[in-house]
């Protein structure tokens, strides 16, 4: 029989479930969050958020990928999906989707395309 | 609202900025998290997706259990284009088959590089079906390694059975010049592609 475990920080799943309070996937406007999508915050951190929430916001003052945010607060990108949502709908940030080469049923974004030659030749 | 430290003068908050992203695939051991390492202005980090889902589409794990948990890892970096555009760069997991765990993996990307390393070809045909399927846009970048065999390009655009259009270029991706003239290929195809389609309507 194994000793009682220390009761240290909780850690994967039960820690997953601690913050999303059991909920396993975004619903709403995060369900169509990409990994490359920038978080960027709209408002200041406000007393007695979640601390996760809180880090968030304080991180997104510049925009930040999904990507970053996840590496940053060591959070797998469903869990992270999940808390983004709560803020997307608290109106305490704003998520930008990655600009797709073309939009259905428009050609591709030619300028879109020289910008991004043109950052790529100045390296 | 309290937005003290949220201003940014001369700026409003966050900008209009804007990101991009292009997938690095190909095969096991082909070079793409050293191709990411060494474009990237920052330090590659990874991101992680952990799934939980029924397996039993997976045949050799039948009476093993009914449910697996995964995690998969995509190591990525960004390069700042400019002020307000970013350019993502995802390497893909190595193993294929968890692929399409990633929802969207390659939607919203402007395309993708498909590293080969020319000593294991096959190990990237994989990667090559993947994005034809998905439609995915792509230049394959054949990886030099020290005791590579200099192959005409021809044998290997053969070997790897690709379109004629899709451009073949060699690299070293442990260069960052070399692996950024890898993704000046890539975009310079993706305009070409978009000259045919505008020309063809």
């Amino acid at each position: 029989m194994s000793a009682p475990r220390p009761p240290t920080d909780p850690s994967g799943l039960e820690r997953y479930y601690v913050l999303t309070g059991g909920r396993s996937g975004p619903g709403g406007s995060a369900s169509s969050l990409d990994v490359a999508t920038l978080i960027v915050s709209l408002t200041a951190p406000v007393p007695g958020m979640q601390h996760e929430h809180e880090e968030i916001v304080r991180r997104c003052r510049d925009p930040l990928s999904v990507a970053e945010l996840g590496a940053h607060l060591g959070l797998p990108f469903n869990i992270l999906a999940v808390l983004l949502a709560d803020l997307l709908e608290a109106g305490r940030v704003d998520a930008r989707d990655p600009i797709p080469a073309h939009d259905a049923g428009r050609g591709p974004d030619l300028a879109l395309l020289e910008e991004v030659l043109s950052g790529l030749q100045r390296l | 609202m309290d937005f003290k430290g949220f201003d940014h003068p001369g700026r409003p908050a966050g900008g209009g900025t804007r990101s991009v992203k292009v997938m690095i695939a190909g095969g096991f051991g082909t070079g793409k998290t050293t191709m990411v390492r060494s474009v990237s202005d920052i330090k590659p980090l990874t991101t992680e997706e952990t799934l939980t889902q029924a397996s039993a589409d997976v045949d050799h794990l039948i009476g093993v259990a009914d449910k697996t948990e995964t995690t998969v890892s995509l190591d990525f970096g960004k390069i700042s284009l400019n002020e307000s555009l970013m350019l993502y760069l995802f390497g893909t997991p190595g193993q294929e088959r968890f692929w399409f765990l990633w929802n969207g993996l390659f939607k919203g990307a402007l395309g993708a590089v498909v590293l080969v390393d020319t000593r294991r070809l096959a190990s990237s045909f994989r990667a090559i079906e993947e994005m034809e399927r998905q439609n995915v846009p792509f230049v394959i970048a054949l990886n030099v390694f020290p005791d590579s065999k200099n192959h005409p390009v021809d044998e290997i655009r053969d070997a790897l059975d690709i379109s004629p259009h899709t451009p073949v270029v060699a690299c070293d991706a442990r260069d960052r010049d070399s692996s950024r003239d890898v993704l000046v290929a890539l975009i310079q195809h993706l305009k070409d592609r978009s000259a045919v389609a505008l020309e063809s309507r």
